[in-house]
C-alpha cells in the first residue's frame, strides 16, 4: 500500500511539471496576445512571434532526439526545410479548394509533418545503426543535401494540377513547366518559394506548441518513452530487458522529424519569400544551442531558451556591430551560471526550503 | 531433454575464430558455470545464446525450440534473461525504475509482485529504491542488474561475470545471492573468471581455453582437478 502511494506521488511530481509547462505556455500566449492587441509590442517583435513559435517547436522536438534519445543530430533544419516547402506547395495548391485559411494552414502543417516524417524514416533506418560522431556527420550531410535538392526544384500549379521539374542542368526556368494560363509558380529553384500567401498566425503557432508538448511529454512519460531513455542509458542492458532498439530509436527520431516538419510549414507560410538556404547548417546549430542551453532532456528549458535566444539578437541591436559578440558572451554566461556549483547549490537550497515549507503546511493542515 | 542445449557452435569476429565447436547443456534447476581466462570465449558463448551474436554452425535449443535466429530483444520473452557484464544498469533512472524496466515484456500487473520478490532477495535495493542508479556502488549496481533480470520471471538466468571489478567481500555477497536464487529454484548459467567462487556454487562446470572446452565435470570435481587448480586456482 505504502509503495503504491509512493509511486502515485512520483507520478504526480512529473505531471505537476508537465502541467506547469502547459500552463506557462498558455499564460505566455494570452499575455503576449493582449500586449500585441494593445499595441505595446514593437513592430519587429510582433513580426517575430510566429518564428519564435516555430523555433520553440524545433527546440522541443530536437530535444527528443538529443536529450531523450541521446543521439546528436545536426540536420534538424533539413526536416524543417522539407516541412516548409511541402507545406508551402500544399497551401498554395489548395488555395481555391480550401478558401478558409486556418484550415488550409492546418492541412499544410499536417502534410509538412508527414513528408518530414517520411524523410526521417528514410534517413533514420540506415543512420540509426551508426552512433555518436558518425550519426552527427550523416545528419549534417542530410541537411545540406535537402538544401541543394530544393535549390534546383521548380514547382508550379495550374488548373491541371502540380508541375514539378528538377533543374539539375541549371538551364530550366519556370516557363519550362508548360503551365496553362493562370498557373502560379510556387518554388523557383534557388530563389525558393516566392509570392506565397502568408497565412501563418500566432494562434496557430500556439496550437502547434501545445500539440508538440502533448505529443512529446506523453511519449516521454509512456512505456515507450521509458524504453527510449533506457536505450540512451545503456544499449546492451536495454536489449537484454527486451527493448527493440531499432523500433524505439526510429519512433523518437521520426516523431522529432515530423514535428520539425510541422514547424517548418508554419514558418514557410509566414513569409512571402523563402529560400532553401535559410535552412542550412547554421540553423541546425542554432536550434542545438537552444536545446543545450535549455538543458538536455528538459522540455520547458528548451521552450524558454528558444524564446529568449531568438529575441536576444534583436534586443541587442543597439550594440550594432558588436551584437553577435554580446550574444556569444551571453551564451557563455548562461553556460557558466547554469553549471556553477555555487548557483546550483543556491537553487537546490531554495527548492528544499520551498518543499519543506509546503510539507510543514500539509502537516499543519492535517491536524 | 535439457533446458538449454547448445550444440557445435562456431562463432567468429571477422576472421577470428573465437568459439570452436562448443557443445554444452543446462538442465532445469541446475547452476552451470563456464570458466576460463580472458579471451577463452566465455562471453562470446553467452552473447551467442542471448542472440547478440550468431553462430555459423550448430544449434542453440531452449525449452525445445531453436533460438538460433531469434533477435536479442525477443529472447527474454522466451524465458531467458541475461545480466550483461560490467553492471549494465540504466544510470539515469532510479533503482525502482530500473527494476520496472526489467518487467518490460511482462504485463503491468506483474510489476508490483515482481518488485516485492526482488526486494526480498535484495533488501539493499529496497532501501535505495528512490536513488539514481548511477550513484550506487559497484556491488549494488551488480545486484540491481541481477534483480532487473529476475523481473522478467526467467526460466534460465545467465550471468556474465558478476564478480568483475568487485571487492572480495562484495563478491562473497553476490555469490551468496546466486546460492539463494538457486535454492529458490532458478536455473542459472554463470560465466566467470573467478573459478574458485564459480565452482563452489555450481552443480557442473565447463573449463574453456582459447575457444574450446578442455574439461568438464561437477563443481566439486573440478575444484579438485589438478589441471584446473594449476591453471586457475594458483596451484
Amino acid at each position: 500500500m505504502k509503495k503504491n502511494m509512493g509511486r502515485l506521488g512520483r507520478l504526480k511530481k512529473t505531471t505537476k511539471v508537465d502541467f506547469a509547462t502547459y500552463l506557462g505556455v498558455t499564460a505566455a500566449f494570452i499575455v503576449v496576445s493582449m500586449l500585441r492587441d494593445q499595441g505595446v509590442l514593437t513592430r519587429s517583435l510582433t513580426g517575430m512571434l510566429v518564428p519564435i513559435c516555430c523555433y520553440i517547436v524545433m527546440a522541443v522536438s530536437l530535444n527528443l532526439t538529443v536529450g531523450i534519445l541521446g543521439e546528436l543530430s545536426l540536420g534538424h533544419a533539413g526536416f524543417m526545410s522539407v516541412g516548409a516547402f511541402t507545406g508551402v506547395i500544399t497551401a498554395m495548391s489548395l488555395q481555391s479548394a480550401i478558401p478558409f485559411a486556418p484550415v488550409r494552414l492546418a492541412v499544410a502543417m499536417i502534410v509538412g509533418a508527414l513528408f518530414a516524417g517520411v524523410a526521417g524514416l528514410i534517413v533514420g533506418v540506415p543512420v540509426l545503426r551508426l552512433r555518436g560522431d558518425y550519426l552527427a556527420i550523416v545528419t549534417l550531410a542530410f541537411g545540406e543535401i535537402i538544401k541543394e535538392l530544393i535549390n534546383c526544384l521548380l514547382v508550379g500549379y495550374d488548373a491541371k494540377g502540380l508541375h514539378i521539374a528538377f533543374n539539375i542542368s541549371g538551364s530550366l526556368t519556370i516557363d519550362d513547366l508548360n503551365m496553362a494560363e493562370g498557373g502560379i509558380a510556387i518554388i523557383k529553384g534557388a530563389q525558393g518559394a516566392t509570392g506565397t500567401t502568408t497565412i501563418a498566425s500566432f494562434g496557430a503557432g500556439f496550437v502547434l506548441i501545445m500539440l508538440s508538448l502533448v505529443i512529446i511529454l506523453n511519449l516521454v512519460r509512456s512505456r515507450s518513452g521509458r524504453a527510449i531513455m533506457a536505450l540512451r542509458d545503456n544499449r546492451i542492458a536495454a536489449e537484454s530487458v527486451g527493448i527493440n532498439i531499432t523500433k524505439y530509436k526510429l519512433m523518437a527520431f521520426i516523431t522529432s522529424a515530423a514535428l520539425a516538419g510541422a514547424a517548418g510549414a508554419l514558418y514557410g507560410l509566414n513569409y512571402s519569400n523563402l529560400a532553401a538556404s535559410k535552412f542550412d547548417f547554421n540553423t541546425s546549430i542554432l536550434v542545438l544551442v537552444y536545446v543545450v542551453l535549455g538543458g538536455l532532456g528538459n522540455i520547458w528549458g528548451s521552450i524558454i531558451a528558444a524564446a529568449v535566444l531568438y529575441i536576444l539578437p534583436e534586443a541587442l541591436r543597439e550594440f550594432s556591430d558588436y551584437r553577435m559578440l554580446v550574444y556569444a558572451i551571453v551564451l557563455i554566461l548562461v553556460m557558466l551560471a547554469t553549471n556553477n556549483p555555487t548557483i546550483k547549490g543556491l537553487f537546490a537550497r531554495l527548492r528544499e526550503k520551498l518543499t519543506r515549507g509546503r510539507k510543514a503546511e500539509a502537516k499543519g493542515g492535517g491536524r | 531433454m535439457a533446458m538449454l542445449d547448445v550444440k557445435d557452435i562456431n562463432v567468429y569476429y571477422g576472421a577470428i575464430h573465437a568459439v570452436k565447436d562448443i557443445s554444452f547443456h543446462v538442465d532445469e534447476g541446475e547452476v552451470v558455470t563456464l570458466i576460463g581466462a580472458n579471451g577463452a570465449g566465455k562471453s562470446t558463448i553467452l552473447k551467442t545464446v542471448s542472440g547478440l551474436l550468431r553462430s555459423r554452425t550448430g544449434s542453440v535449443t531452449f525449452l525445445e525450440s531453436n533460438i538460433g535466429g531469434v533477435p536479442a530483444h525477443k529472447i527474454i520473452s522466451r524465458g531467458l534473461a541475461q545480466v550483461p557484464e560490467g553492471r549494465a544498469v540504466f544510470l539515469q533512472m532510479t533503482v525502482e525504475e530500473n527494476l520496472e524496466m526489467g518487467g518490460f515484456t511482462r504485463p503491468g500487473s506483474e510489476i508490483d509482485p515482481g518488485l516485492e520478490k526482488v526486494y526480498d532477495l535484495f533488501p539493499r535495493l529496497k532501501e535505495r529504491r528512490r536513488q539514481i542508479a548511477g550513484t550506487l556502488s559497484g556491488g549494488e549496481q551488480q545486484m540491481l542488474a541481477m534483480g532487473r533480470a529476475l523481473m522478467s520471471k526467467p526460466r534460465l538466468l545467465m550471468l556474465d561475470e558478476p564478480s568483475m571489478g568487485l571487492a572480495p567481500i562484495l563478491v562473497e555477497q553476490i555469490f551468496d545471492i546466486i546460492r539463494t536464487m538457486h535454492q529458490a529454484g532458478t536455473t542459472i548459467l554463470l560465466v566467470e573468471q573467478n573459478a574458485q567462487m564459480a565452482l563452489s556454487v555450481a552443480d557442473r562446470g565447463y573449463v574453456l581455453e582459447t575457444g574450446r572446452i578442455v574439461t568438464t565435470g561437477t563443481g566439486a570435481d573440478l575444484l579438485e582437478d589438478e589441471s584446473v587448480k594449476k591453471a586457475y586456482l594458483g596451484g
